[in-house]
């Protein structure tokens, strides 16, 4: 089965996307299936429904949602080929824009879009960096010169990754996408697999539900900041060394 | 003052003619003639609502190739693009100015620019940005400073600076305009600036001025192209009587702007 991991910021777009490519999939006689990965709610299954596009959704809830991701992929690629799809996309929630869902070997994309702020392709940091296709939806809100300096950008931050300029509402561009899913590298078992990035290291009393503020409440792995004028000391990058694909 | 040249960068596409065989109207029957678009031509469509004039524009922005309603195919320098060249092509064979357009970046005007003329592979971005921001100056009603936000500019100085980067930093070898008499900008003005960019020019217009600058008219009906009006000379002279009149408009608006009484 071929596998897809979508990432992107919440509302840029990245089930619209995925639903018209699907579509473009199924008509050329290409199975897919799609797995949602979200934290508290969401309504996203019934426009894969609607798309007669078979979809599970899975919710994190109380857990960090990438964490939840990565320990739950080998039994959503299961479910997926249970369900006989010849293409697997698995769709996450891209919350804190920290973290990078991509898998080593595997078709990586990201969806982002052009209405977000210029610093946009920055701040998500790994989950574009590490894309091997990047979406770009709401080009036709901004003007062309908008359009290429954003492209730009992008390319700064990621220089080999196919940028891609798509429509989410209308599908346009979606097509040519689904050409690009059809030749996604194929993998029988997720098992050994490795992610591109690592995850953020947790494990402190906040992730064992601790809610009340204060140093004394603190344990586990904390790391404090050091606060001076301008930028706060910065946490290192770390995963980064991990990064390359 | 002397109209700015287009600044030299990478990525320019090299294009001659675009030609568009011809379609079907909304009944099915045939559309007449084939239209073939010239580099420094001007191309005026004309036609009321719904008759078919942003359905041509999409068929030259999407590349058609018998896949729209209209079944009109394009051909670039007289052949059907290749599926590379298609791709190659995305987004970037067409640069578009129309009337309701607002900037939604969160960058101040020079650093848009610089920004601009740094992804077209301009040698000297901020020096080029100053050339698009000083153009842009010329042709807004109030000028606008190098620092300020492009979401505060106002509607008429958006489109100024729009029209002002197209014509001097855009790659997109046709440029198709959509009723820039309502723009909020010196209209002339912004036609002449446009059109020193050599490119392929497509304008819907409902303004006679600007229908009669073309070379050529597309009049539409029903979903086709139903006449094609060359200019003619009395038209040329026409031109100029009402170019006169709207001179005088423009110079009572002027007095009137700043308070002045009309003699």
């Amino acid at each position: 089965m071929r596998l897809v991991t979508v990432a992107g910021p919440p509302s840029c777009g990245k089930t619209s996307v995925i639903v018209h490519a699907c579509r473009h999939l199924l008509a050329t006689g290409t199975p897919c299936a799609v797995i949602k990965f979200d934290c508290l709610k969401s309504r996203d299954a019934s426009a894969y429904e609607a798309a007669n596009i078979p979809v599970s959704v899975a919710l994190s809830g109380g857990l960090c949602p990438d964490h939840f991701y990565a320990t739950n992929l080998e039994e959503a690629f299961a479910w997926a080929q249970g369900e006989g799809a010849a293409c697997c996309v698995i769709e996450t929630a891209g919350l804190c824009n920290r973290c990078s869902p991509h898998i080593r070997g595997l078709l990586a994309l990201c969806v982002i879009d052009n209405l977000m702020g210029i610093d946009a392709p920055e701040k998500i940091g790994p989950m574009l960096r590490l894309a091997d296709v990047v979406c770009v939806t709401k080009g036709d809100l901004v003007s062309q010169a908008e359009r290429e300096v954003y492209r730009h950008r992008i390319r700064q931050m990621n220089g080999r990754a196919v940028i891609r300029h798509v429509n989410g509402l209308t599908g346009q561009g979606c097509q040519d996408l689904s050409r690009m899913l059809a030749l996604a590298p194929e993998v029988e078992s997720l098992a050994e697999r490795k992610l591109r990035f690592a995850m953020p290291a947790a494990v402190c009393s906040y992730c064992l539900s601790e809610m009340r503020i204060g140093e004394r409440y603190q344990k586990g792995n904390v790391k404090k900041a050091v606060f001076v004028r301008g930028l706060a000391e910065s946490p290192a990058d770390f995963g980064d060394a991990d990064a390359a694909s | 003052m002397p109209l700015p040249d287009a600044i030299p960068g990478d990525g320019a596409i090299q294009l001659r003619e675009l030609s568009l065989t011809g379609g079907h109207d909304k009944s099915g029957a045939p559309e007449s003639a084939d239209l073939v678009f010239r580099v420094g031509e001007i191309t005026a469509l004309l036609g009321p609502t719904g008759s078919g004039k942003s359905r041509l524009l999409s068929d030259i922005e999407s590349l058609a190739d018998g896949d729209t309603p209209s079944r009109r195919r394009l051909f670039l320098d007289g052949r059907a693009p290749t599926d590379d060249e298609r791709f190659e092509l995305q987004g970037r064979l067409v640069a578009q100015i129309t009337q309701n357009m607002n900037f939604v970046l969160d960058m101040g005007v020079l650093d848009f620019l610089t920004a601009h003329a740094e992804s077209r592979g301009v040698a000297e971005p901020e020096a080029a940005a100053r050339r698009v921001l000083m153009a842009a100056n010329e042709l807004a009603g109030e000028s606008f400073a190098a620092h300020v936000q492009l979401t505060q500019l106002s509607g008429g100085q958006s489109r100024a600076l729009m029209i002002a980067d197209t014509a001097l930093l855009s790659t997109s070898p046709v440029l198709l305009i959509d009723e820039i008499e309502n723009a909020g900008v010196d209209k002339g003005q912004a036609l002449a600036l446009l059109l020193k960019s050599e490119k392929i020019v497509v304008m819907a217009t409902h303004d006679p001025v600007l229908a009669l600058s073309a070379h050529r008219r597309l009049v539409f009906e029903n979903g086709a192209v139903r006449h094609v009006v060359a200019r003619t000379g009395e038209e040329a002279a026409a031109l100029k009587r009402l170019a006169g009149m709207e001179a005088e408009f423009s110079r009572i608006r002027a007095a009137l702007r700043v308070g002045g009484k009309v003699e």
